[in-house]
């Protein structure tokens, strides 16, 4: 690695936060002179939670090279353990930013956790068998999270486990004025509602310095090379499963957080909604926006998340148009003829060259 | 390629051009939200047409009272999509609001219109969390507490001495909303639960295991807190293994006789609690079944039902409010937490409908019972 090669792969980080900085300020400045509607406004927090999920799940898929279907587990994590975090201070820190602050990094932290555990069974495996298990890792927590009461009162948290199914939120014997937090299936509900956009920027900035920082690192390099040969580069001595559990576990942990500020942006929240079809969408989001391109995650989550809002006046053909516009554009973004024709627009205005070439 | 890419946007110029005319500005601007793509889309979009039909109603008659009415699709969604629906909807003007269809996304819908000040009547949302706390808040069906203490009443009084299981889906709000009020009113009441079954949404199409467990406990009545899409496969299932105990189900159950595919003999005795019945004497109920039978070419079930009634219930609450489709929405919302409490209305789905402050209806169940492809009223 040279040191002109550097500098060119780090101007592009540069300009992934200038791009990120740039629309925040363009999407502030409009919002304070209201420029923006209320869906438009409503769309933000949860635009930002998508882009970290996207950002973080491209470390696993893109970078480290390991499919996971059960990103949307993590999120589960981290927004449940986010809203007990908040929903149990709520008495004890009067300041709603300190404590979403606090229930991002506790939901961090549970995710991260849980990324560590599942990733000792699971980084053993590669392919198609680390996919699988990870989609059921996603169905597992999703399942375990509907048998959970957690309750709050004066004496501090009251969790039950239960997985007989036959007890109820009052079977907490909470004392008076204890509130309960999540009930189970109906998960939690009467949330007060403390995310902010601003907050989903900062978290938004912090994830690309972790996540581009992680990949031009000497660990970065690593983590590519097991990527790329998982043989050649345990024979140069890397220690794969390390490696591995480094870009995972720092996956997991953005997308606790993620899902900390997702949860704290709506009132109620099921634990059905960190499902399947939730781990797949992001990973649309990844694929769509190519592979270990950070900047593309995040192009490809905005386009996708506002896509089925704006289509709205389609009423019922809604969900068939948004599905169509998915088939051509990942058939265009790979078509032979117009990739050729890319290339000779790129070497026309030649400059762009070398930036795109990093987007493998 | 450039074909297709010809072919969308031909598409996409007809749909835009298909896009309904703007109503006068002497309306009330009425906005729904409910599934109306996905699983869930049979109850977003039977509660849409009840919605519609009312609407279209009461803009024929000239009392010089008009309703404009827009739906918007949550896809049956408690967080984000339900809130970007309901946010479509307020950009679009909406000053009360029909919604939502399912309870979850009513939870969220009803904290935030609790801040904007947006009145809500939800049809179909019967979680008692959707109203709890909340003043602007209110339901045309039943919670599922009231849903689990009337079934257990009724079967305290017409199945006495019955061995009960209980299947129910523990990852729904919805069932697992009923089935607590029920185990804890029936121990209450001397019933005896011999077994209770759980499955979740992604095992709900093998019942064996519950209905052997069933039978082997010696239940002959099981109660099925729960849709009827799980409850056409336990009917099936159950019938193929010989096993016939009663069927007792709630207003879930309602619309087994018209799922597709199903073979309604295997629900002949079933017994279901139902707001709606859509063969009653009554004049009203028997002009709505009319209408929309004509309309959709199928019955309507308690979920259209009760989007019809919320509809009028809303007329009759603007009109004993004064309320003019100048005010702002949070205006009228106050006018009508004023006065909801006091009126009372009689709709499709139970007469003589009143309700609490707390947003809970008052109203009478009808238990009836599935003979010959119909309901009928039981006699125990």
């Amino acid at each position: 690695m040279n040191l002109k090669k550097r500098f060119k792969e780090a101007k592009s980080d540069y300009f992934t936060y200038a791009g990120v900085i740039l629309a925040f300020i363009v999407i502030s400045v409009l919002k304070a002179n209201g420029g923006l509607n209320r869906s438009q406004t409503g769309l933000l927090v949860p635009i930002c939670c998508y882009i970290v999920m996207a950002v973080s799940l491209n470390l696993t898929v893109g970078i480290l090279g390991d499919l996971s279907l059960g990103h949307a587990g993590f999120m589960s994590v981290g927004a449940f353990a986010g809203v007990i975090t908040a929903m149990g201070l709520y008495n004890v820190i009067p300041s709603a930013p300190v404590r979403l602050a606090l229930a991002m990094i506790v939901g961090a932290f549970f995710a991260a956790v849980i990324g560590f555990l599942i990733g000792i069974p699971v980084l053993r495996l590669t392919g198609d068998y680390l996919a699988i298990v990870t989609l059921a890792f996603g169905e597992i927590i999703k399942e375990l999270i509907t048998c959970l009461l957690v309750g709050v009162d004066a004496e501090g948290l009251h969790i039950i486990f239960n997985v007989s199914g036959s007890k109820t939120a009052t079977d907490l014997n909470l004392l008076e004025g204890g509130r309960v937090i999540i009930k189970g299936a109906q998960g939690a509900t009467g949330t007060k509602t403390i995310a902010s956009f601003t907050a989903g920027f900062i978290l938004i900035m912090i994830t690309l310095v972790i996540v581009q920082n992680l990949i031009r690192s000497r660990h970065g390099r690593a983590i590519m090379a097991v990527r790329d040969n998982r043989i050649a580069a345990e024979a140069v001595g890397i220690p794969v499963t390390r490696y591995k559990m480094m870009a995972f576990v720092t996956s997991a942990a953005l997308a606790g957080a993620a899902g900390a500020l997702f949860g704290l942006n709506y009132s109620n929240l099921a634990a059905t909604k960190f499902d399947f079809n939730t781990s797949i969408l992001v990973l649309v989001f990844v694929v769509l926006g190519g592979l270990g391109n950070i900047w593309g995650s995040i192009i490809a989550t905005v386009i996708l998340y506002i896509l089925p809002e704006a289509l709205r006046s389609f009423a019922s053909y809604r969900m068939l148009i948004y599905a169509i516009v998915l088939i051509v554009v990942m058939l265009t973004t790979n078509n032979p003829v117009l990739k050729t024709y890319r290339e000779q627009l790129r070497e026309k205005f030649g400059k762009n060259k070398d930036k795109e070439a990093t987007g493998a | 390629m450039k074909k297709t890419l010809a072919l969308i946007l031909a598409l996409t110029l007809v749909f835009a051009l298909a896009a309904p005319a703007a109503f006068a500005d002497d309306a009330f601007k009425l906005g729904s939200s409910g599934p109306l793509t996905g699983g869930a889309a049979i109850y977003g979009i039977s509660v849409m047409n009840g919605i519609q039909i009312a609407v279209d109603e009461i803009n024929a008659m000239d009392d010089g009272f008009k309703f404009e009415f827009k739906s918007q699709d949550d896809e049956a969604d408690s967080g984000d999509k339900a809130i970007n629906a309901y946010n479509t909807l307020m950009d679009w003007g909406m000053q009360v609001m029909a919604g939502t269809v399912t309870s979850g996304s009513g939870i969220t819908v009803a904290a935030q219109a609790f801040e904007d000040r947006t009145f809500m009547l939800t049809p179909s949302g019967s979680s008692p969390d959707l109203t709890a706390d909340k003043d602007n808040a209110y339901q045309v069906c039943f919670t599922d507490p009231a849903q689990g203490t009337l079934s257990a009443n009724v079967f305290a009084e017409s199945f006495p001495g019955a061995k009960v299981a209980v299947i129910y889906r523990n990852d729904d709000a919805y069932s697992q909303g009923i089935r607590d009020t029920f185990v804890k009113e029936a121990a209450a009441k001397g019933l005896d639960v011999v077994y209770e079954g759980t499955f979740t949404d992604s095992t709900s199409t093998d019942f064996s295991v519950q209905l052997t467990a069933a039978q082997a406990a010696g239940a002959d009545l099981i109660f099925l807190p729960i849709y009827y899409t799980p409850a056409s496969v336990i009917l099936q299932q159950a019938n193929q293994m010989g096993y016939a105990p009663k069927f007792f189900g709630v207003d879930g159950m309602d619309g087994i006789l018209t799922l597709e595919g199903f073979d309604t003999s295997l629900a002949e005795g079933v017994y279901l609690m139902t707001p709606f019945f859509a063969h009653a004497d009554d004049e009203r109920t028997q002009a709505f079944t009319a209408e929309y039978t004509k309309r959709f070419g199928e019955e309507p079930n308690q979920f259209a039902a009760d989007g019809y009634d919320a509809a009028y219930i809303l007329k009759a609450a603007l009109q004993a409010a004064g309320c003019t489709p100048d005010m702002s929405a949070a205006d009228i919302c106050d006018a009508l937490v004023e006065v909801i409490t006091t009126i009372s209305y009689d709709g499709v789905t139970g007469t003589g409908m009143t309700w609490k402050s707390t947003g809970e209806v008052s109203k009478d169940p009808i238990v009836v019972v599935i003979q010959d492809g119909a309901y009928v009223t039981p006699e125990f």
